[in-house]
């Protein structure tokens, strides 16, 4: 798995892209298996949007890439990184790899700036007036730049979330994994998230994003995959996953999702 | 005779009242009034502790309780990390240290390291090692037991976070997990102060020259020195209320300021 550098239109910066390979990837909790053997691929530069009801096993699948799940069976290479190895450096290979939470998980005892610039100075080493510098750039990056001096807990959820956004942005990572970064927001403050999102998409990031949200979707990721009871059940092009399901699941899936009212009845 | 719910409870209220008055005023009638004010409010006769009380029995309990509360801190976060460890030794020694410590008595601490040590080792440690060392000691199985409840106390996101930036666990736990742990203790951290402020009065049982006196020993002293009976001792409790009432403030200002933060 090669880094290259993709640039593509409409965003004016070239990011450095890692992709991720995941080989028949198993997880039990005790004698419950979670991830039933998954394999999936993620090409530098791509979004792909992880789909599915709730228990699927989506979330855990995300949390292997960066190792906050051990897996039980099966290889994960993230960048040049292959973090099945028992022996991987794991802190190393966490920078490149960003994650955004359901929860935010701001740390509440730090201000936003310090919050992007912690780990930028403990972890990369970093100069304060460096890491101050980069941390500012991608606060203003999300639209949230005259906010740098605010607490967590003076913000507003979606303010929030493109903090931790931009938390994850100072690492300068490859591969940002988002935890269904909007489950936990007020409806109104979803789509200033979102936008953020598109963007960063737009910019060439490689994007790895478990979701509800279809018409994102729909619109950003270059593929979405369909988990159900821990394995994959159908994925390919965004536009066909969603707009045109092929396998039952998949289509009683997405039928609840985009018409949530809509009530089955039977025929006689 | 039908009484409604608002009648019975205020006569229940006049009862308790009445009964209060009673105690109080058997109490009044039975106190030794000449025999009291000769021993325990014989204020005129205490000039003499000034200003000692301050400049030595003040000083030395402060200074008594600050040492024992450092070296308490510190002790207190070793263990609870310990405790909090996957390696089970460390899990055990923590558990074993925080049950001994927190069941003997303080007393017999400081009786072990004021004369045991010499005894066993042939050295003598200045007094203010030996109270340091028993103070410590005991506040830290205390401690540790509040900082364990205050580390697990943080959201398990934040370490999530934190590692996921790439922080080694170390690196997370100082600068992130430790931080919001203490803020979450500093009331009862508060508390355990006023324990230890009380608790160094046991130095008492070492033997100390006039100068490392702390309150209690300069109180029993001037019982000794002042033919005033018990009075100096009820001028050594003032004292410790001088220090623990504005702590106990302290940490009820900390309570409702963490109560106003919460999320």
């Amino acid at each position: 798995m090669n880094d290259v550098e993709t640039t593509k239109p409409g965003g004016a910066q070239t990011v450095h892209a890692a992709g991720v390979s995941i080989k028949d990837l198993r997880k039990s909790y005790g004698s419950n298996e979670v991830l039933k053997g998954i394999s999936l691929e993620v090409k530098p530069g791509e979004v792909v949007c992880l789909i599915g009801p709730s228990g699927s096993g989506k979330s855990t699948l995300l949390r292997c890439v960066n190792l906050l799940e051990q897996p039980n069976q099966g290889a994960i290479h993230v960048g040049g990184f292959e973090a099945t190895d028992p022996d991987v450096d794991i802190d190393k290979m966490r920078r490149k790899v960003g994650m955004v939470f359901q929860q935010f998980n701001l740390f509440p005892h730090l201000d936003v700036l310090r919050n992007c610039t912690v780990a930028q100075t403990k972890v990369l080493k970093r100069s304060q007036a460096e890491a101050d510098k980069i941390a500012q750039a991608n606060l203003d990056r999300v639209g949230l730049g005259h906010l740098a001096k605010r607490f967590p807990d003076q913000l507003s959820g979606g303010q929030q979330q493109r903090v931790a956004i931009a938390r994850a942005l100072s690492m300068n990572p490859e591969l940002m994994l988002f935890d269904e970064p909007t489950s936990a927001l007020d409806p109104e403050t979803v789509g200033d998230v979102l936008a953020v999102m598109r963007k960063l998409a737009r910019e060439g990031m490689t994007m790895l994003v478990v979701t509800h949200e279809m018409a994102f979707a729909r619109e950003v990721a270059d593929r979405v995959v369909f988990m159900d009871g821990g394995v994959v059940v159908e994925e390919g092009v965004a536009e066909r996953v969603i707009g045109a399901p092929q396998q039952p699941r998949t289509q009683e899936f997405l039928r609840r999702v985009l018409d949530p009212t809509h009530i089955e009845v039977a025929e006689d | 005779m039908a009484m409604t719910a608002r009648q019975r409870a205020k006569i229940s209220l006049n009862v308790q009242a009445g009964i209060f008055v009673v105690a109080i005023a058997a109490l009044l009638l039975a106190t030794d009034w000449k025999a009291i004010s000769a021993n325990v409010f014989n204020f005129g006769k205490i000039g003499p502790m000034f200003p000692g009380i301050f400049t030595t029995g003040l000083v030395n309990t402060l200074i008594y309780t600050a040492l024992g509360f450092a070296l308490g801190l510190s002790g207190g976060l070793l263990l609870a990390l310990m405790k909090l460890s996957s390696f089970p030794l460390y899990r055990w020694i923590a558990t074993g240290y925080i049950e001994f410590f927190r069941g003997i008595p303080a007393l017999l601490v400081f009786i072990a390291f004021g004369y045991g040590v010499p005894l066993a080792f042939g050295v003598q440690w200045p007094i203010f090692v030996v109270v340091m060392v028993s103070l410590g000691m005991v506040a830290a199985a205390y401690i540790a037991e509040t900082l364990r409840a205050g580390l697990q106390a943080v959201p398990k996101g934040q370490l999530e976070a934190a590692r996921s930036l790439g922080m080694p666990q170390w690196r997370a736990m100082v600068t992130i997990i430790i931080p919001q742990a203490f803020k979450i203790v500093l009331p009862p951290l508060t508390n355990e102060i006023i324990l230890l402020t009380k608790d160094s009065s046991l130095i008492y049982v070492l033997g100390l020259t006039a100068s490392q006196y702390e309150l209690t020993k300069f109180g029993r002293d001037g019982i000794s020195s002042l033919g005033a009976g018990l009075t100096p001792l009820l001028v050594a409790g003032a004292f410790y209320l001088v220090v623990t009432i504005p702590l106990s403030l302290l940490a009820r200002k900390f309570e409702s300021r963490s109560a106003r933060t919460k999320r």
